[in-house]
């Protein structure tokens, strides 16, 4: 495993003599069953090699499941796989790697802690003694990233790169293993659309470079930008081939989902009233000492919706969980309808709900949502001390199954059992049983982080209009998101934050992907409105 | 909590795993047996009987059972919220120490009915109190639970020794016990209990605290599952961020749970002090702590699991005492052994069987009520 078998160099542009080599991989009739759920059903695929091939569809349509069965996590229970043009035997990633399969995963799987070059090689050494390896797998790193235009440092520890260095290594740490073919599954979810950009010439190169890509994903405008080929799942079945340049975002948002689908949400401009949160010079240090968030002040009123776009991770998340009352504010402060919120003032979660502050938080099932709770107990978390709930020492179970059944109705809630445990329903699902929640209360303020992470087109749609509908009823909403088209098509204004400040306002109708990403890195040239 | 259907019905979870774990125990306790020449059907025969053949081992199995019931459920109570509370042992030395000193400050002066629940909650103050520090230097200072539970077990076995020894000791005595309790200030046994309505009941250390025992069943599921205080322990017992979210304040709730977890243990001291040895005395906990770590994995921290898993442990500890008087190859140390392989089978290695046992479910059943969460 430990020398890589060598690769041969094609031309620069896919030669015309590769459409008549076979498919570089081949899958026929590939049927998976869990229980009676069959969660592939006579799938067939069929990857030209040195092609891009994004396969897309909602959560659940069976695409990760496809490419489990490709990498050897699952064994297929029908269907054969040729990988080249030769029938395969997968049992598991060992199998698939002797194949010259490569997989890059959604969630990285790299040791924080090791260099780039001992991650590479994990796995993958040569012997007990490790500076022989060492050493041959630092030339092979650095021959890697020669050939494929792969620029990382191999002595940086891998837990101090940023986030698009780190997918960096784990397709180097494919290749290194000798893959011909890479799976990406979702690598966009975490990258900034700069770093996107590059991951996309990331690609291109090494298609150039004779590499077959599958390219795993949700988001149509990736599949537009970067593939030759797209296939189209939907409930386990493959349900369409294109050729990207022959389709369009609209033909596959309408297979996806099976139905024609609203891309952008249709509003009226925004009837601004009072000012609901006044923000001034609101800052953050976290326990390192590192300001967090940094002297923000910005307002927003009702009836209108203000977006915060910027890469994950640049003091959004800590904005929130500020104005949330989960985090204590370290100095400046902020007014909600008059109330006065500052460093002296210590702040609860719960006093911010009873001033009709509603929150729907980044992250459904790290703050959102109890996993293990009855959907019921998740429809009550944060408002379980609400005398509609509970007694002087019993809480009333059919007061708050009734009143989850009724959220459940009028968001269709999926299925529509209140003690159907909460990871049991699907991300798209869980999510609108967090709106509800929060929606339901009539918030004054709505503070909402990340609304479709994770959440299917079709659910999409219904989550961002009851986000319209609500500042159309009179309510202030601060979104945060780092889907870039979210925020702009939701938005009224747009403030970008980078590194804990805001770095600048664009009103949504003024805004692009351009300037925001620009904003986003904090490389826009001056602007005039300057906020903070 | 509600049924939620999984992939796998709950019937397999709470019923099936846990009895391959016995069954496995008992399957190597039986190798054991056969190779010192005992027969294993015999032996579980004995066992069976010295445990529910006749009225007095059954009382011996409850009162036993009463004690792993206690412990079992402060165990419990404290994993809801994601605490693990290995303190239990001291918690239940320490409520019987609370018992102890009121009924030996009480009993001339107030009549049993009063006593008795001034006992209940002296028990539990005390028991509590002493789980209460290990949850605020947890909750406040960052020390682990584990850590320092287990230290407060050695603290509270030298705190009592010192108290015996030097303190508390009946004048002119060797033996460091305190002076026995006068009529008023002892729990009537069960069996004096059932002589009461003209019942003949072989006497056995079988006591009132039995039904203590089961009305705390009754109390900790209403707790967990039917307050808003359950709530909030399961929410951050499960999920701390979401807690925090909630606007639950965690801290709070470590020091609750830890509370109610260590009142529970102390009960112990109305088993032993109050309703069977009537003095305080040194060691009368013996490991029932530490039991009811295995009676509430086992029980899936869930009070109907517990009294099960408690039952189970009385018949072992009262049947394997027979089984060693019976069978003179069977040594004391032997029934230990036994009762060790069961914890280690229902206990430590409680998830060991889970996943081969979920997959013959499976390739038997073939149907089940959804899928694998599969994203896709």
């Amino acid at each position: 495993m430990s020398d890589p078998r060598p690769r041969q160099q094609d031309g620069a542009d896919r030669p015309a003599s590769e459409a008549q080599s076979p498919p570089a991989i081949e899958l026929r009739d590939i049927d998976k069953s869990f229980g009676p759920v069959r969660a592939n059903k006579n799938v067939c695929l069929s990857v030209r090699p040195g092609a891009i091939h994004g396969i897309i569809g909602e959560n659940g349509a069976g695409k990760s499941t496809l490419m489990s069965i490709l990498y050897g996590f699952y064994e297929a229970d029908r269907g054969e796989i040729l990988i080249g043009g030769k029938q395969t035997r997968i049992r598991s990633s060992r199998d698939a790697i002797a194949a010259g399969i490569g997989m890059v995963h959604q969630h990285f799987m790299l040791v924080d802690n090791m260099s780039v070059v001992e991650n590479i090689m994990l796995g993958a050494e040569s012997g007990a003694i490790l500076t022989s390896s060492v050493a041959a797998a630092r030339a092979e790193l650095e021959r890697l990233e020669r050939d494929y235009n792969l620029d990382v440092d191999p002595d940086a520890l891998a837990g101090e790169l940023p986030v698009g260095q780190q997918q960096r290594v784990e397709i180097l740490k494919a290749l290194y293993r000798g893959a011909e073919i890479l799976i990406l599954d979702e690598p966009t979810g975490v990258l900034t659309p700069q770093e996107t950009e590059q991951l996309f010439r990331i690609l291109d190169s090494l298609r150039k470079q004779g590499v077959t890509i599958v390219l795993i994903t949700h988001k149509l405008r990736e599949i537009m930008a970067v593939t030759d080929d797209v296939s189209v799942m939907r409930g386990g079945e493959m349900i369409a081939h294109r050729s990207t340049a022959e389709t369009s975002k609209e033909e596959l948002a309408e297979l996806m989902v099976g139905r024609k689908v609203l891309l952008s949400i249709d509003k009226q401009a925004p009837q601004a009233g009072a000012t609901v949160l006044a923000v001034e010079d609101l800052s953050f240090v976290d326990r390192a000492g590192v300001p967090r968030v940094d002297k923000v002040s910005f307002a927003v009123r009702a009836g209108e919706i203000v977006g915060i776009a910027g890469v994950s991770g640049n003091g959004q998340s800590e904005l929130l969980e500020l104005l949330s009352g989960i985090k204590p504010i370290t100095s400046g402060g902020f007014s909600l309808m008059g109330e006065r919120f500052s460093a002296g003032r210590s702040l609860d979660p719960a006093a911010m709900r009873d001033l009709k502050v509603a929150h729907v938080p980044e992250d459904r099932l790290r703050s959102g949502l109890v996993r293990t709770f009855a959907a019921e107990e998740s429809a009550i978390l944060g408002y379980h001390r609400d005398p509609a709930y509970t007694g002087r020492i019993f809480m009333d179970r059919d007061a708050i199954q009734q009143d989850c059944a009724r959220k459940m109705a009028d968001f269709d809630v999926r299925p529509q059992n209140p003690n159907l445990k909460t990871a049991n329903f699907s991300g798209g699902n869980q999510q609108k049983l967090v709106l509800a929640r929060e929606i339901s209360r009539d918030p004054r303020l709505l503070l909402v982080g990340q609304p479709t992470r994770g959440v299917d087109i079709g659910a999409i749609e219904f989550i961002h209009r009851n986000i319209v509908s609500m500042r159309d009823a009179g309510s202030a909403v601060l979104l945060v998101s780092v889907e870039l088209d979210e925020i702009m098509s939701l938005s009224d204004r747009i403030l970008v934050m980078f590194e804990g400040r805001i770095v600048g306002e664009v009103p949504a109708h003024e805004a692009n992907e351009r300037l925001l990403g620009l904003m986003m890195a904090n490389a826009a040239p001056e602007r005039s409105g300057v906020a903070g | 909590m509600a049924a939620a259907p999984g992939k796998i019905p709950r019937w397999v979870d709470v019923a099936l795993i846990p009895l391959v774990n016995i069954a496995l125990a008992f399957l190597v306790s039986g190798v054991i047996l056969w190779t010192i020449d005992v027969n294993p059907l015999t032996a579980l025969e004995t066992i069976l009987f010295g445990a529910f053949g006749y009225d007095e081992a059954i009382g011996y199995t409850l009162y036993y059972t009463t004690n792993f019931v206690f412990t079992g459920l402060a165990v419990a109570v404290a994993f809801h919220a994601g605490l693990f509370n290995i303190g239990g042992e001291g918690q239940a030395y320490i409520g019987g120490l609370g018992v102890g000193l009121g009924i030996l400050l009480m009993d001339s002066s107030l009549p049993f009915l009063l006593i008795l629940p001034i006992s209940i909650l002296l028990s539990a103050a005390f028991g509590a109190a002493w789980a209460a520090i290990p949850a605020y230097l947890q909750a406040y200072r960052g020390s682990h639970i584990v850590i320092t539970t287990i230290m407060f077990n050695f603290i509270a076995s030298a705190l009592m020794v010192y108290l015996m020894v030097n303190v508390l000791i009946q004048p002119g005595s060797m033996s460091p016990e305190s002076r026995e309790f006068a009529p008023q200030g002892q729990l009537p046994f069960m069996h004096e209990v059932f002589g009461w309505f003209g019942l003949e009941v072989t006497r056995s250390p079988l006591n009132l605290s039995v039904v203590w025992a089961a009305i705390c069943c009754v109390l900790v599921w209403a707790f967990i599952w039917r307050t808003r205080w359950g709530y909030e322990i399961r929410t951050v017992g499960a999920n701390e961020t979401a807690g925090v979210y909630a606007g639950i304040d965690p801290r709070r709730v470590i020091v609750l749970a830890m509370c109610v977890s260590g009142a529970l243990a102390g009960f112990v001291g109305i088993n032993e002090v109050m309703g069977v040895h009537h003095r305080l005395l040194l060691n009368f906990t013996a490991g029932y702590g530490f039991t009811g770590i295995a009676v509430s994995l086992m029980g899936r921290n869930h009070p109907i699991g517990i009294v099960l898993a408690s039952l189970l442990f009385g018949m072992l500890y009262q049947g394997g005492a027979e089984l060693a008087f019976e069978e003179p190859k069977v040594t004391r140390e032997l029934v230990v052994t036994i009762q060790g392989l069961v914890i280690l089978f229902s206990g430590a290695l409680a998830y060991m069987m889970k996943r081969p046992i979920e997959r013959a479910y499976l390739r038997i059943a073939g149907g089940f009520q959804r899928p694998a969460e599969q994203e896709g």
